[in-house]
């Protein structure tokens, strides 16, 4: 069973991943975006563990929640209102429960994947944090290291896409070839599911 | 006792404070002599670089809040995904308070116009969202 320090070490294992690709991110958001997305998310991170240290939130659905608020309120870029919305509507679908099983967190995930994708308005193929977020919501019923890998291979699948959405999507052909900066980090988000579990 | 209607308020979010507090100025300017709608800029960071705040974003609505509802007219990217996301998850914004499918400049104009001319926040959105349809070429 999954609980609220789980959620704080996967909140905790995720600052810590964006840390250590802050200067990866910046470099793939170099190339056909506006070179912020390490800078930015490793200022929400930083502020979502500072919060979560102070505040101590006692279910696994309030960390969730009130980490989305924080990134809403400190990132300052589209990742904020983003990561924001995926974290806090995960944390709203979980309720109140003290405790919840794998199966219940990826299906609070996948309606948090979903308010992502209606808020920037984007799909499946678009080049956006969607393209690894799906995939391991599906593969998230199965084990942590399979949404993991799936992520992985949902970030990698999107160099050769061409962006639809945002910034990088002014960029139209010039855009294909390189890895999403957006799905690069959500891959991360992924991956520190696995190191929250261990 | 009761004065006139209260006017609806204009919150104007731009990537940078001085797009933002510039197309005020404009806006302000061309709504012509009398008391013009309260409006407040969110531009930029608190720091004054370029982006997004939820902090000054919630600040300027809650600064123009008459009562009447709020048009908040934004430029793109971030702007426009933080303001959905804080009027679709959350309680921050004043209650009333409506994002407006408009051009930045030229919908700013004629919410802040008809605004001040006492229309409500249906007939603002519809001024602003109908600067769309005039095609310059």
């Amino acid at each position: 069973m999954l609980d609220a320090a789980f959620m704080r070490r996967w909140m905790t294992a995720t600052a810590a991943a964006v840390d250590r690709e802050a200067a990866r991110l910046t470099d793939l958001d170099s190339a056909i975006g506006d070179a912020d997305h390490g800078a930015n998310l490793q200022r929400g991170f930083t502020a979502v563990t500072a919060l979560l240290d102070k505040e101590a939130p006692a279910t696994p659905g309030a960390v969730l929640a009130l980490a989305g608020r924080q990134l809403i309120s400190t990132v300052g870029g589209a990742s904020g209102p983003l990561y924001g919305t995926l974290l806090r509507r995960t944390g709203k679908s979980l309720g109140e429960a003290a405790e919840v099983t794998r199966e219940q967190l990826a299906e609070a995930l996948g309606a948090g994947v979903a308010a992502v994708a209606q808020l920037g308005g984007a799909a499946a193929g678009d080049k956006t944090m969607l393209d690894a977020l799906l995939p391991a919501v599906e593969a998230l019923g199965e084990s942590f290291a399979a949404a993991a890998e799936a992520a992985d291979a949902g970030a990698l699948a999107t160099v050769p896409m061409l962006a639809r959405k945002g910034r990088a999507s002014y960029l139209g052909e010039r855009s294909v070839g390189h890895q999403d900066p957006g799905a690069t980090s959500s891959a991360l988000l992924i991956g520190a599911l696995v190191e929250a579990a261990a | 006792m009761s004065g006139p209607d209260p006017l609806v308020g204009v919150v104007l979010v731009s990537h940078s404070a001085a797009v933002a507090a510039s197309v005020a100025e404009l806006a302000e300017g061309l709504a012509g002599g009398g008391p013009t709608a309260p409006v407040a800029p969110a531009g930029g960071l608190p720091d004054g670089g370029l982006g997004t705040s939820e902090e000054l974003i919630v600040r300027a609505a809650e600064s123009v809040d008459r009562g009447a509802g709020i048009a908040v007219l934004v430029d793109l990217g971030s702007a426009v995904l933080t303001v959905k996301a804080l009027l679709a998850e959350g309680d921050e914004l004043p209650p009333g308070t409506r994002l407006l499918d408009a051009p930045f400049v030229e919908g700013a104009v004629a919410a802040v116009v008809s605004a001040s001319a006492g229309a409500d926040l249906d007939a603002v959105e519809a001024a602003a969202t109908e600067a769309y349809d005039y095609r310059k070429v």
